[in-house]
């Protein structure tokens, strides 16, 4: 409730003003902050009920899911950014979710940058998609599939995002080389609790990347994550009224691998061009697990390993059109010295391989404006669901930033 | 104490030694641009441009090899008027360079020094994708370049300050010489005054002031988005009323929807260089301006 107000009187403080400036219209000149509004609709079906919707061998956060059922609004946003002097650079995004019949307003990213430092290095600070792997700093929107990797949805719940700072380096060399350190605070998942005083989490990333010729270009980057964790859950599991929550504390940390190559014909993309991304993560946690809200006190050790990876390729073949093919693969290895517990934390896989292959078919009128297709074989569960999911995505306001 | 000054004074004549030695670092987000830097800095600038002739500079990516120029560079200078605002805000907030950042005597924004066309009362998506500053193809009128070419000098002027005078030398000749050029352009170009010319996109309005082309419409139903079959026949009956020389095209666009309308309507269509490497001949500005009213006059005949 009190985030709802509080994103209120963030919608006074911010969007009144600069509404009354865009009215304006003066000639020459553009509004500050830059507003740019993502509208995102979606229709959805599965052959299974996405209720039961799991992972095995992956505890879940709460938000981890199918979209729901039907007509379904997906990841609508307001975004405003800007200069805010000559030195710092900031940006809001608030999310606008349907979940079970109500509107959530989630404050996705709030952070200011410093651009100017010099010598190669930027400074973040606030709440921000974490630069580890690929797809994690983009937002949903500009995805090129309408649902996130298994392995985003099983590791990060989607996203891996915190408050805390982060800084960067860019190498003084013709061959981009950045290096990428962030310290978080560790309160939401796959972290929880914020342990050490606020200091729960620390990342390291490093991307390197370039052309081959003029027709191509690639990125690889490595990452490293790991968080003190003081009572995470996720989940929970209904027992006939009472509610027993899964809570890890303990050790977590992954690593990662990310891929991406792209082509087009002379650098030009307007007919056609191609890319291929590949990531791979691999995570592993040391602690125990209570279920609270049990009793007596159920606990057990756990010690788990899990991982996955996906591959996707994406192929514009005319003007506006462009098809996807992704295939995703996860597994795990828990173990603890109470079962019984790690199933109920929806912890053991009896030997299942989450897999998907998911195709979609994409028309872009404008850059503004995209209609979706897409069609999933989801084994996430044992047995296969068949999803099909119909999408719109598009913007009014600022002109939206081409990230590589 | 002593030991401490000397040290001092070393690393201060090392580091302003370097900087003398040096050329100055150029990032320039078109062609056009790279080669004008070429013409006003000589031998004491290193240019590197981001985009070829054969690459829309609207629609380009922060991609890693631009964060790694742009981090390195003493001056970056680009068209502006929210040309490049997909990807130059991007790479300015990813490359860690402060030099380089708006407002920074390293940004140099061409079209802001020139009178553009076309700026819109109001901002409106349903007109296409234009823009708040106006219609930034700037380059194709060469009497804006010496406004700019000036512009460009103070700029290196300053940023080299220890070799002004042979910026402004440089300057100089490439202004009598450019004058020259331009009166001989006008010249040539005078057969085409008055004349209707059908555009892809609304990108060769500088040129067609200046040399009094008329425009016949544009094969985008709006800016930037792609041409329609609709659109494509209403244009069709409009210039078989009322006839155009020529459909012309950048290298970077595509060349069906031209085609199709060149079937249709008997008129000619051809690939204008636009830009600095866009043909074999425009391998300058010089060369570009020169193969440009080379090729519409050609269709004339």
């Amino acid at each position: 409730m009190s985030t709802r107000n509080t994103l209120f009187v963030l919608f006074i403080l911010l969007g009144i003003p600069s509404v009354s400036q865009a009215d304006s219209n003066t000639p020459g000149k553009t509004a500050n902050p830059k507003i740019s509004i993502i509208l995102d609709g979606q229709l959805n079906q599965y052959s299974r009920d996405p209720e039961n919707y799991a992972l095995p061998g992956f505890p879940l956060s709460g938000e981890a899911g199918l979209s729901d059922e039907g007509f379904a609004l997906g990841d609508n946003e307001l975004i405003l950014s800007g200069d805010i002097d000559n030195k710092f650079y900031g940006n809001v995004s608030i999310g606008m979710h349907q979940h079970e019949g109500d509107v959530e307003f989630d404050l996705e990213e709030a952070y200011i940058e410093a651009v100017a430092l010099g010598n190669g290095f930027t400074a973040k600070a606030g709440r921000f998609f974490s630069g580890i792997g690929y797809l994690n700093e983009i937002h949903e929107h500009a995805w090129d599939f309408t649902d996130a990797p298994l392995i985003y949805r099983g590791l990060f719940g989607d996203h891996l995002r915190d408050e805390g700072v982060q800084l960067r380096w860019v190498a003084p060399t013709d061959q981009f080389i950045q290096l990428g350190l962030e310290v978080g605070r560790g309160d939401t998942f796959p972290a929880g609790g914020a342990a050490n005083d606020g200091l729960g989490t620390a990342a390291l990333f490093i991307k390197t990347g370039g052309d081959i010729g003029r027709s191509h270009s690639w990125q690889i980057g490595l990452s490293h994550w790991s968080a003190d964790v003081e009572g995470r859950t996720g989940g929970d599991h209904d027992h006939g009224g009472a509610t027993e929550i899964p809570t890890f504390t303990g050790d977590s940390h992954f690593s990662g691998i990310d891929f991406i190559w792209k082509w087009a014909p002379n650098g030009n993309s307007i007919r056609t061009n191609f890319k291929i991304q590949a990531e791979y993560f691999q995570r592993r946690e040391q602690g125990n697990i209570e279920m609270v809200g049990s009793s007596p006190l159920e606990t057990s050790t756990y010690d788990g390993k899990q991982g996955g990876w996906y591959l996707q390729g994406v192929y514009q073949f005319i003007p506006r059109w462009r098809v996807g093919l992704r295939y995703d693969r996860l597994s795990s290895r828990n173990n603890g010295s109470d079962v019984s517990v790690l199933d109920e934390a929806g912890l053991v896989s009896q030997g299942h391989k989450p897999e998907r292959v998911s195709l979609m078919l994409d028309y872009s009128r404008s850059e503004f404006s995209r209609f979706r297709i897409q069609f999933n074989r989801d084994e996430s569960r044992p047995t296969a669901d068949n999803q099909l999911l119909l999408q719109y995505i598009m913007s009014i306001g600022s002109h939206s930033a081409h990230k590589f | 104490m002593n030991i401490f000054n000397k040290l001092i004074f070393i690393i201060f004549g090392v580091c302003l030694c370097a900087t003398t030695q040096a050329k100055i670092n150029v990032f320039t987000c078109e062609p056009e641009w790279a080669d004008l830097v070429r013409m006003l800095g000589g031998d004491h600038v290193k240019v590197y441009s981001a985009t070829t002739a054969y690459q829309d500079p609207h629609r380009i990516e922060a991609r890693p090899s631009l964060i790694a120029k742009v981090r390195r560079a003493d001056l970056v200078v680009c068209t502006g008027a929210e040309l490049e605002i997909g990807w130059l805000p991007m790479l300015q907030r990813q490359a860690g360079n402060s030099r380089i950042q708006r407002g920074q005597p390293g940004y140099f924004e061409a079209a802001s020094f020139v009178e553009r066309m076309e700026i819109p009362e109001k901002i409106d998506r349903s007109q296409g994708d234009i823009h708040a500053f106006g219609n930034p193809h700037v380059h194709l009128d060469p009497r804006r370049i010496i406004k700019i070419a000036e512009q460009l000098s103070f700029r290196l002027q300053q940023l080299g300050a220890e070799h002004s005078d042979y910026f402004k030398q440089q300057y100089t000749v490439f202004k009598t010489k450019w004058l020259d050029n331009i009166k001989q352009w006008e010249q040539s170009a005078m057969p085409l005054k008055g004349k209707k010319i059908v555009t892809h996109h609304r990108d060769f309005i500088y040129l067609f002031d200046w040399l009094g082309i008329q425009s016949a419409g544009e094969l985008e139903p709006k800016p930037g988005l792609p041409p329609s079959p609709g659109h494509l026949s209403r244009l069709k009956q409009s210039i078989k009323q009322d006839p155009a020389i020529a459909i012309i095209y950048t290298p970077y666009q595509d060349t069906r929807p031209a085609e199709w309308l060149s079937r249709e309507t008997g008129i000619p269509h051809i690939q204008i260089p636009y830009t600095v490497g866009g043909s074999d001949n425009a391998n300058d500005l010089k060369g570009m301006f020169t193969e440009t009213i080379y090729a519409l006059l050609k269709a004339m005949q």
